[in-house]
């Protein structure tokens, strides 16, 4: 209650400059306790990493963050853009400006990625023109008439989502492990086509927020981030550059963090 | 006529000694109730159909501007309203009225009455006893034809019996492509339609079969159907069911009797109302490297009850390969569906069979994956539906499909 309060005063002291906002976030999986009061805060464009070991609650804060339920809040509050989304669905939470790459996204039999690509396309006012150009940079033309996801590889996989993203157009991109089952080619593209996406490899595009999971760091040799944070147990730990933390993290583990903690 | 007396005695005989027989699946009718007779004139064109009738034929599949057809027929009630064959395509193929081929044709005889028996049930008996037309279809050796023959079965009448007998006919090396429609332009017509169907694939010929039934509440549907299949021939059945019917039940027998012979049997069906559906397939693979695959994807909605078969049976001592894909979402707590896959190895040492069924809702993890991207729940869920639904039929135009949709907006909505 009293971080509420603490926030609700924040609010007005700073002019709502944060994009997002999780305060005191409590969440659970079929009763199994996921995220235990979790701190965190991201402003307009803000591009952060989150590293962590593996279980350690990761990938359930950015479905939390998506608004997928599965995921029951059970305390706290996430803001986006200033406003309370805690008790909004995922497509709420999307038409606001949320949008996520997933790390293993479910099979659609019969729907081709090319039916999405239009509906998304025509939703969000995107010429195909425009939409030729992207399926281009993504290299994924070929695979666009196979139901979405259908044993798509897992750089296809990445590319899919990332192209997806691109159409919906979201505000703020949580990225979850986007070199997973990538082989070394696709990572590159996977991640210019990431930099593209947040408008970093232009000077006038607009920019997007990112929160993305990696546990290699290889997305950092393509994409600038401003901060990373580590995850264990259900918990933000510490910030830093990300960059020294990866360096940190690659020579000693997650032993370290542990005495943070 | 080409066909002896005696043959025509002997198929009157065996129909007169199961005139009260049962089928073995799906409730009894009682065709005492159905004895109209229904006569209709003959129209000059597609486009001079009367409105509803039009309509009817239209969510058929007919194409009334034939321009993608190489032939057309068209029956109403008790009466060949309409038959056509481009001009193009006379020496590649035929087209009537199978009264007129059993009239014409010597050869009839072969295909008359010879994998469908005339005392297989009460249903077969009636139609052997008291036929109404039905189409003839035969396209010649080695001709490929360009597009589909159609077919459209109407009924415009209450307490009729339409008893059709079709035949199809191809030849060796060739292939056709053939969409049929049932349909009703009578919406609250009482009455059956019994139609025997009996298709020959010759030798390294292809057929691709596809039918749209559209009947209504009260009305019931008893197909009997059989294929035979030679050597290399091909043969794809394509069935589509989506609107209400009182009760169908229909199970085409599938003979592989040549080598490298294969079948496949697509079925999209969408129980609505309290339409029982009880739809399959029995598939003998008799030759070596024979293949079958029947793939059915149902939805039963409102109170629908679905039987969903299909049979495999092996009987060749040489290899051969059969698979079932048998898939349902039932949408209604009213609803029923059985799934019910068989596999029979008749001594078939080197036979590989397998099925894989299953009923089970929506994916909510598809739903919830679609939302992210921005899709509300209703849409997210008449796309997966869809796509559940879509086998890729070819030639189906696309306001059937947009019917489809329509169907899945009005029902999906309790699917989750």
């Amino acid at each position: 209650m009293l971080k509420l309060y603490v926030y609700k005063f924040y609010l007005r002291s700073n002019d709502m400059q944060e994009m997002l906002q999780v305060v005191d976030l409590w969440v659970s999986v079929e009763g199994k306790q996921v995220l235990k009061g979790v701190d965190f805060s991201m402003g307009y464009g803000d591009v952060y990493v989150l590293f962590g070991p593996n279980g350690a609650g990761k990938t359930s804060f950015m479905m939390s963050l998506m608004g997928f339920p599965k995921y029951k809040v059970d305390q706290g509050k996430i803001f986006f853009k200033g406003e309370d989304v805690t008790n909004k669905d995922v497509y709420e939470r999307a038409k606001m400006g949320i949008g996520l790459s997933f790390q293993r996204p479910p099979t659609v039999g019969g729907v081709s990625l090319e039916r999405l690509i239009n509906l998304l396309g025509k939703s969000n006012g995107i010429s195909e023109e425009e939409i030729d150009v992207i399926l281009d940079n993504l290299k994924i033309k070929e695979h666009i008439k196979r139901s979405i996801n259908d044993g798509f590889s897992g750089g296809e996989m990445k590319r899919s989502e990332i192209l997806q993203l691109m159409l919906q157009k979201p505000e703020f991109v949580l990225i979850d492990e986007p070199e997973s089952g990538v082989d070394m080619e696709n990572i590159a593209l996977v991640g210019h086509a990431i930099n593209h996406l947040l408008g970093k490899d232009k000077v006038r595009s607009p920019k997007r927020g990112a929160l993305i999971i990696t546990h290699t760091g290889y997305i950092l040799d393509f994409v600038n981030a401003d901060k990373g944070y580590i995850f264990i147990n259900g918990r933000v730990i510490c910030s830093g550059n990300p960059r020294d933390m990866l360096n940190e993290i690659k020579r000693n583990g997650y032993k370290g963090c542990q005495v943070c903690q | 006529m080409p066909i002896s007396e005696n043959r025509l005695s002997e198929i009157k005989s065996l129909a007169s000694a199961a005139k009260d027989k049962k089928a073995a699946l799906g409730p009894d009718v009682d065709l005492e109730r159905f004895k109209e007779f229904a006569k209709r004139d003959r129209v000059e064109s597609l486009s001079s159909l009367k409105s509803q009738t039009m309509e009817a034929a239209i969510m058929s599949g007919m194409d009334i501007k034939e321009d993608v057809r190489s032939g057309s027929f068209v029956q109403l009630n008790h009466s060949v309203i309409y038959e056509s064959l481009n001009e193009k395509y006379k020496d590649q193929l035929q087209i009537m009225s199978t009264d007129d081929a059993v009239e014409k044709f010597d050869f009839i005889e072969d295909y008359f009455w010879r994998i469908v028996k005339p005392d297989q049930d009460k249903y077969t008996a009636a139609v052997a006893l008291n036929p109404s037309h039905g189409y003839f279809m035969r396209v010649f050796p080695n001709q490929h034809v360009e597009y589909p023959l159609q077919a459209c079965l109407l009924v415009d009448e209450n307490n009729i019996s339409q008893n059709v007998h079709n035949i199809i006919i191809v030849e060796e090396g060739a292939s056709l492509n053939v969409i049929t429609g049932c349909s009703l332009s009578k919406n609250d017509a009482e009455g059956i339609h019994l139609g025997i169907s009996e298709f020959y694939v010759k030798k390294g010929g292809s057929l691709t079969f596809t039918m749209i039934h559209n009947w209504a509440d009260n009305f019931d549907v008893r197909p009997r159907t059989g294929i035979h299949l030679e050597e290399d021939a091909k043969f794809v059945n394509n069935y589509i069911l989506m609107k209400p019917v009182k009760s169908i039940q229909s199970a085409p027998n599938v003979y592989l009797t040549g080598k490298n012979a294969a079948a496949q049997f697509n079925n999209v069906i969408y129980g609505l109302k309290d339409s029982y559906i009880d739809l399959g397939s029995k598939m003998y693979l008799d030759a070596p490297n024979t293949r079958a695959e029947s793939i059915a994807r149902t939805i039963a909605a409102d109170q629908s009850v679905i039987y969903s078969r299909g049979d495999m049976i092996a009987k060749t001592k040489e290899v051969c390969m059969a698979h079932l894909d048998c898939r349902g979402i039932v949408f209604s707590k009213e609803a029923t569906m059985y799934a019910i896959p068989a596999l029979v190895s008749e001594g078939s040492i080197r036979a590989h069979l397998s099925h894989e069924a299953s009923i089970g809702p929506i994916s909510q993890e598809q739903v919830e994956y679609l939302m992210s991207r921005g899709i509300n729940k209703d849409d997210a869920v008449s796309l997966i539906t869809t796509g559940f639904l879509n086998l890729n039929i070819p030639y189906i135009p696309t306001f059937i499909d947009n019917k489809i949709k329509d169907i899945i907006n009005a029902t999906a909505k309790d699917a989750l």
